[in-house]
């Protein structure tokens, strides 16, 4: 994960702040869903492959109605697959048994669920980008408060949200000018390194102390109040309910199955 | 003369290390007053900024704020009536948005919500930036973080400014903003800056510290013209005074 | 070691959530209770500060490639464990949100792996115990690779266990491991000599800032707690996932007894190795769980009871299902693609 990465979470946070109906949808809503379509994708039997493709809506609609472009969240996939794909791709290496057939050609075990992997992690990874970029920090934080998560952990991803930028930007700066006085090599050396990050965690602290300083300086008293946000509106509790209830039929019934039956049958 | 909003008695204070930062410093400023705090780097400045607001206790001497020494038990209570602004804006805009920054202060004093939101919405209008209300932060520009800094401050409603450098990091025209506010103001003003042109610009009398003394002060035109004594202590003569002739 | 929610079954993320929620709940009330508010800036900013040293790499001479502070052991020096425990936790919700760097599921396996062990059994049992207040010392570096490498392995061995439990990967529990441990022992070493390079760093420009023994509560300084709280730890994850791993009970009793039968994974790689491996063997013999006898790695324990007797699996088996599936896609996607347009223009 390079500089170039912090980009990602500048523009995720643009996104964030924009202004659709899926933005409007509160953010418990959204969490409560997203938290639903996650776990029942993931509670389908290994082999499952067909049956999950009904489950690529959710975040599809949520994107195009959410004004999301594909494309970042794309790259992203791409950035997070190694670790699912490093341990699904021994499946067929050690599931011999065959699970189907192909017409005449048998598929084993192996290569149905690390296809089943693939399409949970697509699922279940764009399901949460999606929820980050239709929510925005700010907003998803607050909602996670009012759902129940400790106080002092909402401050601690708000204020970590709000220094990231700009501690990443003197770690940039810092590094730029490291790079600008080593002869042009690829990685730093670790003394540099070392130097280098003792001298930011050094600049991190002292910051830290002159934020306390204006915090006292403006009567805080060791609670951080946020603003009363906006209340409930019909469209939440239909958001959760209408989905939830689309996830329960995908999952009881083979959707994709059915529309193939449905096809193939017009066909013959 | 009316009684001053805020009184320094042979405040002296030394840092940790041994180091001592001030040496009896006495000084007293009136109700509406606008005075400058100048002085080279190292001078104190910001170490006698610091008592103003009780975030540093005298060592010796005292500090009052309309009539009421400072003390730890009087802290919270001089903080509402002290606003700071520091130096760097980075370090007072703390929360996910402006609103919820210029907020802070209004919410940790108790106020009701609607009450919070009036303070808020005219802070921010005093300012002229109402148009910045759902923004981030990291999203703004340094005139503008600088301005929102001052309307954290503005919403406590304090009695008396005190700005550390106001005019560090601005382009002309948010400097000429910035200049153009702050004459405006009618709270008791008290700023440490090196922009001796904005001392004379906004500043009706000047106090200058040398190595933790006070060694000079007076009318601002007077002193500031007074071109041996600015550079005997590490300032100068500011520009626009050139074509003054001292009266 | 971020884990994906790919591999994870409900049952086993849902219990790591209830595991770290209750930690950090836990965590939350002691740093409101220290009454230490300058804590609120300092956490936040130290998070943002551990996110920046993760993206800066260094590189590693002989190797090849490159590595980066992962800052576990650094935080539980600065602000003690549970402070260090929220600060962990909050790095790895931003990292989960917005670089799909670990799902949204697993997110309470990855703060708890990632986090549990730095703050709370490598920091106090052997970085507080080893190197005392000493931060700039060979002592302090000793401390410091202890520390991380035992942290690291526990987190690492936890992965192994969770996504055996969830019993979406085929891998053999001895292959997994084998593959885990190793790397991670490296990884290791790196940690804990960057943790120590940093934090001798800060003991000579500002030693103020670092606990010293008197000022902070006595830690142990006997060996016993420290095999304590690693027995534990291991009870815990052995004990606990393998109660909750409800649907696969086959597939974690047959890796059991993988250890068991085939002594790969008992391969003494220091005190700890074999300690972890006698109580995995103490598991293996918990009431519920019967003990199978062992099996070769080509061969594939069968997994009846919960996928259904096997000729009834239709993932996409016939030509209606394979077309089924594409003609779903499609369909979604041409919704997608008509919702788009509608609110683009609207």
């Amino acid at each position: 994960m390079g500089f170039e990465a912090w980009i990602e979470v500048s523009r995720m946070d643009e996104l964030g702040r924009q202004d659709t109906p899926v933005h409007r949808i509160d953010a418990r809503a959204k969490t409560v869903t997203t938290l639903l379509f996650i776990a029942i994708v993931m509670s389908f039997p290994r082999y499952e492959v067909s049956a999950l493709t009904p489950f690529f809506l959710y975040p599809l609609s949520l994107m195009a109605i959410g004004l999301i472009p594909a494309r970042s969240l794309l790259k992203k996939l791409f950035v997070a697959a190694p670790f699912a794909l490093a341990v699904g791709i021994f499946n067929p290496f050690f599931d011999h048994r065959t699970a189907a057939f192909v017409g005449a050609a048998p598929v084993s075990g192996g290569w149905l669920s690390f296809a089943s992997i693939l399409v949970r992690f697509l699922l279940t990874v764009s399901a949460a980008l999606v929820l980050v970029a239709c929510t925005g920090m700010h907003r998803l934080c607050a909602g996670l408060g009012r759902m129940g998560m400790p106080h002092v952990f909402v401050v601690q991803l708000l204020f970590l949200y709000r220094y990231l930028f700009m501690i990443t930007d003197e770690g940039a700066r810092m590094l730029r000018s490291i790079e600008l006085r080593s002869s042009g090599k690829a990685s730093l050396r670790f003394r540099a390194y070392a130097s280098l990050v003792g001298h930011l965690l050094l600049r991190s602290m002292a910051r830290a102390e002159r934020v306390y300083r204006a915090m006292q300086a403006r009567g805080f008293d060791g609670e951080v109040r946020i603003l009363h946000p906006t209340p409930l509106r019909w469209s939440d509790p239909a958001f959760v309910c209408g989905w939830t209830a689309f996830f329960v039929v995908a999952r009881c019934w083979n959707l994709a199955d059915m529309l193939g039956a449905l096809m193939t049958k017009g066909e013959l | 003369m009316n009684p001053p909003v805020v009184e320094v008695r042979d405040l002296s204070y030394a840092y940790p290390d041994g180091t001592k930062a001030l040496q009896g410093i006495s000084l007293a400023v009136g109700p509406g007053e606008a005075v400058a705090l100048v002085g080279a780097n190292g001078a104190g400045k910001s170490t006698l900024l610091l008592h103003l607001n009780g975030y540093l206790m005298p060592a010796a001497g005292a500090v009052l704020i309309g009539g009421t020494p400072l003390t730890r038990e009087t802290a919270a209570a001089v903080r509402r009536a002290v606003g700071m602004v520091f130096q760097d804006p980075d370090d007072q805009l703390f929360m996910p948005t402006v609103a919820e920054d210029v907020a802070f202060g209004p919410l940790n004093a108790g106020l009701t919500p609607d009450e919070v939101e009036r303070r808020v919405t005219k802070a921010l209008e005093r300012v002229g930036k109402s148009h910045l209300r759902e923004r981030p932060p990291y999203k703004l520009s340094a005139g503008e973080k600088r301005a929102v800094a001052i309307a954290t401050v503005l919403a406590m409603a304090p009695d008396v400014l005190v700005m550390d450098e106001p005019s560090s990091n601005l382009d002309p025209r948010g400097r000429r903003r910035l200049i153009e506010q702050l004459r405006s103001f009618g709270h008791t003003r008290i700023i440490a800056t090196h922009d001796l042109e904005l001392v004379v610009e906004v500043c009706s009398r000047v106090i200058v510290l040398d190595g933790g003394r006070l060694v000079a002060e007076g009318p601002a035109t007077v002193l500031l013209n007074d071109e041996a004594l600015m550079l005997a202590h590490g300032l100068e003569r500011p520009h626009i005074l050139r074509h003054l002739h001292p009266h | 070691m971020h884990m994906s929610d790919a591999l994870i079954s409900p049952a086993v993320g849902g219990t790591m959530w209830a595991v770290s929620g209750g930690i950090i709940t836990y965590c939350a009330r002691k740093v409101k209770d220290s009454l230490r508010d300058n804590l609120v800036p300092l956490m936040g900013v130290l998070g943002a500060f551990i996110f920046t040293a993760q993206m800066i790499n260094f590189s590693i001479p002989g190797t090849g490639s490159s590595g980066h502070l992962g800052g576990g052991l650094i935080l539980a020096v600065l602000l003690g464990p549970y402070a260090a425990f929220l600060v962990i936790a909050s790095v790895l919700t931003v990292q989960a949100f917005f670089f799909a760097d670990g799902g949204l599921l697993a997110l309470g396996c990855n703060i708890f792996n990632l986090g549990f062990y730095p703050a709370f059994i490598a920091y106090p049992f052997l970085y507080r115990v080893i190197a005392k207040d000493r931060y700039v010392s060979s002592r302090a570096v000793v401390a410091a690779i202890a520390a991380a490498m035992a942290g690291l392995q526990l987190g690492a061995f936890s992965v192994v266990l969770e996504t055996k439990a969830s019993g979406m990967s085929d891998l053999p529990f001895g292959t997994f491991v084998l593959l885990m441990q190793p790397i991670h022992l490296a990884i290791g070493l790196v940690e804990g000599l960057t943790t120590a390079a940093v934090v001798s760093f800060v003991a000579r420009a500002r030693p103020e800032v670092l606990p010293t023994a008197v000022a902070t509560p006595a830690a142990p300084v006997r060996l016993k707690p420290l095999l304590a709280g690693l027995s534990l730890a291991a009870l815990t994850i052995g004990g606990g996932v393998s109660w909750c791993a409800s649907t696969r009970p086959d597939g974690l009793e047959w890796s059991i007894a993988k250890v068991t039968g085939k002594k790969e994974v008992a391969k003494p790689r220091g005190g700890l190795h074999a300690r972890l491996a006698t109580v995995q063997e103490a598991t293996a013999v918990l009431p519920d769980y019967g003990f199978k006898p062992p099996e070769t790695a080509a061969a594939k324990p069968d997994k009846p009871e919960t996928s259904g007797p096997w000729p009834a699996v239709s993932a996409g088996t016939s030509v209606s299902g394979i077309a089924g599936g594409l003609a779903t896609l499609l369909l979604v996607c041409l919704i997608g693609f008509v919702l788009k347009k509608r609110h683009a223009t609207a």
